[in-house]
């Protein structure tokens, strides 16, 4: 019995989701599932697999550096999953967007159904999954032999990212598929935390009526050390780049701190937010759903509120 | 080319759920059913491509019981020429899907099939990545925009950290992202012209494949309520109540 869990990474370190994802094999493994080995499949990755050396009850890593994995294109990695599958009952990755590209089409190449999004570990085969937005909770029992599960992040803590020294294994690359290239990225700048694990979130929706009104959430971020974030409206809009989209089909997000500026809290952005510590919605509308899960819900004109929310915070 | 769109039937996304107070599923008896929000993206751009002289003809499938012809048809209506419904009243799951719209895709030899990324009731995100797996073709996830670049299909992709952009072999696979179009709303004429196109039925069953579900629901329950909180009355009161009772500032 074994577990591999596969790891998201920017080449010299791990990604987040890696150590939230691995809290979910430990889980796994308490309860029965054995070794937990890790794969870093990239190209120019050999520093993150030194980073998950160090990773916490890890037996083992496999690096698999080459150049066909460069950009983790769907079509080469699966295979590489696929071939490493024969020697593992589970395969985990994060729910972020590689782990939702790549471990389907690994599943079906294995006959696999996988399990999407998992936020509980009952027991071996069984896994708790939100549905309808997370409107309601799933609780089901897999029946595959083999088991492929994408584990969402804020559901389970990051483990530590010291305490363990794993051996390393080095692979050969399973070859280039010819099917697809990759032709660019626009890449999101910033210098404030990551959306899905920053402690404070500042979020705004069609409310704040321009990109350039961003600046004021962003003065109030850098004051808090916050990440920033936006509803669906404010993203197609144009205000805000598509990363930015806390909801059902956007980014989960479970911080300690979520300020919701000029949002009404549609489902589908709850859905996003609604397991955060604390809510705090700044809205003009007193009837705006948001306010029914805000713990501290303040009625007011967001042009005047937001600017003094950043000069009460100086003092 | 030929388009292929895979179009589901969901509860309407605007709908609040109900769970079923014995743990069995959702409240679905006279609750208000929609095609899934990404696949009306998905029919809107193989509807774009016809009528920019890229697409050929755009045909429409749909996986389920009876009544998914309406969601066929609301299709129709937006501008695809004919639609195809593979028949089952069992429980399906999105690898079991994925193996029969392969078989529908067999038959039909699309050069692109659109889907959804994810349907809105079960939230997988699973079906177009498998189907295309299936097939051994490439796969466009969570597409934001298609361009056609000679004999290849050029996908920009929402990730994670902003964009991506990807040149795909073709045939291929691509699921429609929020930001990719705006689904039209059917005129009344077309509406009317819909109910005259054919819509086919295949048995699944027939097919003989194994569509088993592979995942069974223990039980659905509710999740933890939220408890509303308290109004505060100024920013001042608000930065008070952050720093000394809920302490995260
Ligand atoms: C399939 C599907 C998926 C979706 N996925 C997502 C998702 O992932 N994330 C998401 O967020 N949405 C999603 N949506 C969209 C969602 O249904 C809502 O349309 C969206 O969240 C609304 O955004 P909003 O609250 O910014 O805009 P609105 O609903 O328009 O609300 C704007 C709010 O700003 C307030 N306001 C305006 N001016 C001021 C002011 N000066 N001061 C204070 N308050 C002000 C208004 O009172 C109002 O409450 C999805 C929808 C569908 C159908
Ligand atoms: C635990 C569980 C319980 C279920 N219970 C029921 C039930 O009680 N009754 C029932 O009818 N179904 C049930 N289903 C089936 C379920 O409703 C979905 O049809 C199936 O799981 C696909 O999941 P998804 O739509 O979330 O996939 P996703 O991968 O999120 O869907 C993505 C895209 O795939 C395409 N697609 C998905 N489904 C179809 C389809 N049927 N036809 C054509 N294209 C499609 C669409 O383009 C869609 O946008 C259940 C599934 C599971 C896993």
């Amino acid at each position: 019995m074994s577990i591999l869990v596969i790891a998201d990474h920017e080449n010299d370190a791990l990604g987040s989701a890696t150590l939230s994802t691995l809290n979910a094999a430990q889980q796994i493994a308490a309860k029965g599932g054995g070794d937990i080995h890790v794969l870093v499949a990239g190209k120019g990755c050999a520093e993150a697999a030194k980073a998950a050396q160090t990773l916490p009850e890890v037996k083992k890593v496999l690096l698999a550096d080459s150049e066909e994995y460069d950009h983790l294109l769907a079509e080469n990695v699966a295979p590489l999953v696929v071939k490493l599958a024969e020697g593992y009952d589970y395969v985990l990755a994060g729910s972020a967007t590689f782990g939702k590209n790549v471990l389907p089409r690994a599943a079906a190449l294995l006959d696999v159904q996988p399990i999407s999004d998992i936020v509980a570990v009952e027991s071996g085969d069984t896994f708790v999954r939100p549905i309808y937005a997370g409107n309601a909770l799933s609780k089901v029992q897999s029946g595959d032999a083999k088991k492929l599960i994408s584990v969402r992040g804020t559901a389970f803590d990051a483990v530590p990212a010291e305490g363990g020294s794993a051996e390393l294994e080095t692979l050969e690359g399973t070859g280039d598929s010819g099917l697809s290239s990759h032709v660019g990225s626009e890449l999101t700048q910033s210098e404030r935390p990551e959306l899905t694990t920053a402690r404070v979130v500042i979020s705004g929706g069609r409310g704040m009526q321009s990109g350039d009104n961003f600046v004021i959430l962003e003065r109030v971020a850098d004051k808090l050390g916050a990440a920033l974030g936006a509803s669906r409206a404010a993203v197609d809009a144009g205000f805000v780049p598509n990363d930015y989209q806390v909801g059902q089909t956007g980014k989960v997000v479970a911080p300690e701190l979520y300020i919701a500026v000029g949002i009404s809290g549609a489902i589908q952005h709850l859905a996003g937010m609604k397991d955060s510590k604390v809510i705090v919605a700044i809205n003009k509308d007193e009837e705006a759903p948001i306010f029914q899960v805000a713990d501290y819900g303040l009625v007011a004109d967001l042009f005047e509120a937001v600017p003094e929310l950043e000069k009460a915070l100086d003092q | 080319m030929k388009v292929l769109v895979a179009v589901k039937r969901v509860i309407d996304a605007y709908v609040k759920v109900r769970v079923k107070s014995d743990g069995s599923g959702v409240e679905t008896a006279n609750v208000k059913m929609s095609m899934n929000p990404f696949c009306e993206i998905a029919v809107e751009e193989a509807v774009r491509l016809k009528e920019q002289g890229i697409a050929s003809e755009v045909v429409v499938v749909s996986c389920g019981p009876q009544v998914n012809q309406e969601t066929i048809r609301t299709a129709l209506a937006m501008g695809a020429d004919r639609g195809i419904l593979v028949q089952s009243d069992e429980e399906l799951q999105p690898l079991g899907i994925a193996k029969l719209l392969k078989s529908v895709v067999e038959k039909e030899q699309p050069d692109l099939v659109l889907l959804g990324k994810q349907a809105v009731d079960n939230d997988f995100n699973q079906t177009g990545q498998m189907l295309s797996a299936l097939l051994g073709w490439s796969q466009g996830t969570f597409a934001s925009k298609i361009e056609q670049q000679d004999g290849k299909l050029r996908v920009t992709r929402e990730i994670d950290g902003g964009l991506e952009t990807l040149d795909l072999a073709t045939p291929t696979i691509v699921t429609a992202d929020l930001r990719l179009n705006e689904p039209r709303y059917a005129s009344l004429p077309n509406i009317m012209k819909a109910k005259k196109k054919p819509i086919e039925t295949i048995e699944a069953e027939e097919l003989g494949l194994d569509i088993a579900p592979r995942l069974k629901v223990l039980n659905v329950s509710e999740p933890p309520a939220r408890q509303a909180g308290v109004r505060v009355e100024s920013i001042a009161d608000l930065v008070d109540k952050l720093k000394n009772e809920a302490k995260v500032i």
